[in-house]
């Protein structure tokens, strides 16, 4: 299904959270995962489900002032 | 002592960990400065990239206390899922919270900074907000529960120091109980010890030691900078006068008669 990740469309075959992030080689990176504007905390990645169109950030630490 | 949302800290100097020459340096400048509390950002990171994580390790050495920021923020909503995600990231309900109204000026969207203050303070967050020197604006952020506040002196970035005097002077008067930060437009070590005269309890900047020929040394610059201003402060200035006062002593001078 068609998803938008980090601003970009992307196809993928993952259904939920954990998987797309295992398909996109995201594993044991520190980060925080948002879908449609929702955090989504690590303990529940495994059950969330992710639907065609869904918004999905991929949020990593970084320089700032 | 200063005290953020009952977390004390003996430095009143809070520094950026962007712009600077290389990651070493910004270690060694950060050091140097002796803050306590470090700002940082949270970016999109690439499928399969490891710049999150090599940054990280690189804070989490310095053993300092984070304070994540919603820079680049352009709406609430955006700053509110912003401050969701770096509490998730970094464990911490503080936030540096940034809605930025202008990219050109970046001047706080103080309506939507209240707005987002208020719906994050009911879900738990500490609310560190960017705003101008607006008292009405300080006024409506510690109504909606900020303990914090932080004016800018001048435009992030723009080394001008502090422009509106007058305005961060009656914000100190107004809001003493307030714990207040002047963040963004500080150049010089000058314009931090200015900051701390005027009685502010720390400030917040980033490109005045990141963009210095010398970061380490304008780090340990502003260190003193900041030392000096509170301990003129705590020794209590002078007032200004309109005309001369002599301070060598008049009586006994030399020559001196009485005007007939």
């Amino acid at each position: 299904m068609r998803v938008i990740v980090n601003g970009e469309q992307r196809d993928i075959a993952a259904s939920h959270v954990d998987t797309l992030l295992s398909e996109l080689d995201y594993e044991g990176t520190h980060f925080a995962i948002a879908v449609n504007y929702d955090v989504v905390p690590k303990s529940r990645w495994a059950a969330t489900a992710l639907n065609a169109g869904d918004e999905i950030e991929i949020i990593t630490p970084r320089q700032g002032g | 002592m200063v005290t953020f949302y009952g977390k004390s800290f003996t430095s009143r100097l809070l520094v950026g960990t962007a712009l600077y020459p290389s990651p070493a340096i910004m270690q060694s400048a950060i050091r140097a400065s002796g803050a306590g509390i470090v700002t940082v950002s949270l970016r999109r990171e690439a499928a399969g990239g490891k710049t999150g994580d090599a940054f990280w390790s690189l804070i989490r050495e310095l053993g300092v206390t984070v304070l994540p920021n919603t820079a680049g923020c352009r709406s609430v909503k955006e700053a509110v899922t912003t401050a969701k995600l770096a509490r998730e990231l970094f464990d911490t309900s503080w936030i540096k919270l940034e809605v930025i109204a202008d990219n050109d000026t970046l001047q706080p969207d103080v309506v939507g900074l209240v707005e987002a203050a208020t719906i994050l303070i009911k879900d738990g967050f500490e609310v560190f907000p960017y705003c101008t020197e607006d008292l009405s604006v300080a006024t409506r952020l510690v109504d909606a529960g900020c303990k914090v506040v932080m004016p800018w002196a001048a435009p992030i970035g723009s080394a001008k120091g502090i422009i509106n005097r007058d305005a961060l002077k009656l914000l100190r008067d107004r809001l003493p109980d307030i714990t207040l930060v002047v963040d963004a437009g500080i150049g010089a070590p000058s314009h931090a010890a200015e900051a701390l005269e005027l009685g502010y309890d720390a400030v917040l900047l980033n490109t005045a030691i990141a963009k210095a020929a010398d970061p380490v040394a304008m780090a340990n610059a502003f260190r003193l900078g900041v030392e000096a201003g509170r301990t003129a402060f705590e020794a209590g200035l002078m007032d200004a006068r309109d005309f001369a006062s002599p301070s060598t002593p008049v009586v006994g001078t030399p020559f001196w008669h009485a005007v007939s």
